[in-house]
């Protein structure tokens, strides 16, 4: 537990440090919304359009976060040696994952409540009507999307090319999961797509939790997809995650 | 005799059809600086790498401080230092934070800023790592290998890439290692490291160990003078172990004939003829 409590401060440390993934994954989706917030004013499908937005954005920045921030992140040290040379220190693997892990959902729960609390002060929305619910549905989020992550960096072979490997995976995704506004009047064939992705069942579950007040519990179906997706990744870290540079 | 620290026995490892290391063992006591000189591609990193737990065997009986690095897991990374070839470190945060960050994932650390000052980087303990020098990122990846307080450090190519001086001050640094008690395994191309370094020298070749012992060892097998000059438009070498009496014949033989021997000389071979001579050696398939 101190060990683990060590490598969380310096994850955290090392995150904020640096600017590109303070800037990229931290900044980026609250930016979105403030963009977003500014075009969209009236009702989105009878609730005020910052707090849809807010469920939207804050789906995105999970996605951003967990997969996009923590893929490339991991890539950049494994092709630069640095998990390398972790691998050959007593901090076992599993504590150096999970305090990757941990430092990744601090990050987006702190991204959460700015998005929030900017929704709130500048664009006049309500907040969500279950915030324990939001808690739960960040977690299960953060979950899902870092278990894909933890895929995707064991799928991604060089570090130039992470950043584009997996924002052409989140922001497609983000698009047709509702994340920028609603996709209703999206062509069937987008919809078809859209039903089968993670993002679109973590908004679902989301947009109930936070506008309507419904409970986490009663959505088995959303849960279940979302979590299965997050396994799909760990799968694949499974079986193909390695500690070494791959191009060397 | 006492337990190694080190022990190597008929070691073997292929890459594919590949043969990186083809039988090697060796022996490194405790408090005794061991080099591994050979040329790129030789199997020195593939060995250390094993003997690091970073790679299986495919055979051969190893142990590292009396444990089998495949199964020493967590209780061996405790007391041993690694200095990768080439590896990197969070380049954002400071020399002194990178250094409390692996003193966190050891029971027993050393006392962080004294590792600092033992490896030179006192001025630079509030500086970012991105912007250390070349020599001064080695300097910090030795901080970073002794800040565990280990018994035995892999050094892999400490000073390759290094300017004279630069190197001089590693020298002096893995010097002042070996006083701290530590034992040391070290690889290197250059000979003159090794020489200056080690008390042992295995000379590596195709996965293969051509020569064992102290550098003065490695010195005594020198191969033979050679005397070089010009004559009808040609080099000739001659290369004896005779050279006072070689010489006196030839010179005997051109001075009676009122011959003068162009651009006559006597050479000594250097260190680096030793070594290319071993490393060379019945090669054969690396001529074109």
């Amino acid at each position: 537990m101190r060990i683990f409590v060590h490598e969380l401060r310096n994850q955290q440390r090392m995150f904020w440090r640096n600017r590109e993934s303070a800037v990229f994954v931290f900044i980026f989706p609250p930016l979105l919304f403030l963009l977003l917030g500014a075009v969209y004013s009236d009702r989105i499908e009878g609730f005020r359009a910052a707090d849809v937005l807010i469920v939207g954005l804050v789906g995105y920045g999970c996605a951003n976060t967990a997969l996009a921030g923590l893929a490339i992140t991991l890539v950049i040290r494994r092709e630069a040696g640095i998990l390398k040379r972790i691998r050959a220190t007593p901090l076992p693997a599993t504590t150096y994952l999970t305090s990757v892990l941990g430092s990744t959902l601090i990050v987006f729960v702190l991204q959460m409540l700015l998005t929030i609390a900017l929704g709130v002060v500048l664009y006049g929305a309500k907040g969500p009507e279950n915030p324990l619910g939001m808690v739960a549905a960040a977690l299960l989020g953060v979950a899902c999307f870092a278990g894909l992550g933890f895929g995707a960096t064991a799928l991604i072979r060089s570090a130039e090319g992470s950043s584009a490997v997996v924002n052409l995976i989140v922001l497609p995704m983000a698009f047709l999961s509702g994340s920028f506004g609603p996709t209703r009047r999206y062509p069937d064939v987008l919809q078809w797509l859209a039903d089968v992705l993670p993002l679109t069942y973590l908004i679902d579950l989301m947009n109930d939790i936070y506008l309507r007040g419904g409970s986490f519990v009663d959505h088995p179906k959303e849960i279940a997809i979302v979590a299965a997706w997050g396994l799909v990744g760990v799968a694949i870290a499974w079986r193909r995650f390695g500690w070494e540079p791959r191009e060397r | 005799m006492s337990a190694a620290a080190l022990e190597v026995r008929d070691l073997r490892k292929s890459y594919g059809a590949n043969e990186a290391v083809a039988g090697i063992s060796f022996r490194i006591e405790p408090g005794e600086v061991f080099g591994l000189l050979g040329p790129n591609g030789a199997g020195k990193t593939t060995t250390v790498e094993i003997l690091e737990g970073y790679r299986k065997r495919d055979s051969g009986d190893v142990t590292v401080l009396g444990v089998d690095p495949e199964l020493g897991g967590r209780a061996l990374r405790e007391r041993i230092g690694v200095v990768l070839q080439s590896s990197e470190l969070p380049a954002t945060l400071t020399v002194r934070e990178v250094h409390r960050m692996f003193a966190g994932y050891y029971a027993h650390p050393r006392d962080v800023d004294e590792v600092i000052g033992l490896v030179g980087l006192e001025e630079k303990a509030d500086a970012r790592v991105k912007t250390l020098s070349g020599g001064q990122k080695r300097r910090l990846d030795l901080g970073l290998a002794l800040v565990g307080d280990p018994e035995l450090l892999f050094l892999d190519e400490p000073t390759t890439g290094f300017d004279p001086a630069a190197r001089r001050t590693a020298w002096e640094l893995v010097r002042a290692l070996r006083g701290l008690g530590k034992t040391i395994l070290l690889t290197t191309h250059y000979l003159d490291e090794a020489q200056q370094l080690a008390d042992r020298v295995a000379v590596i070749r195709d996965g293969r160990i051509v020569k064992q012992g102290s550098p003065a060892q490695l010195i005594g097998i020198a191969p033979r003078v050679a005397i070089r000059y010009h004559e009808d438009g040609r080099d000739v070498v001659i290369e004896t172990d005779e050279p006072t009496r070689v010489l006196a014949e030839l010179t005997g033989v051109a001075a009676a004939a009122g011959r003068e021997l162009e651009s006559l000389e006597v050479v000594r071979p250097s260190l680096e003829d030793v070594y290319l001579d071993l490393i060379d050696n019945g090669s054969g398939n690396e001529s074109p």
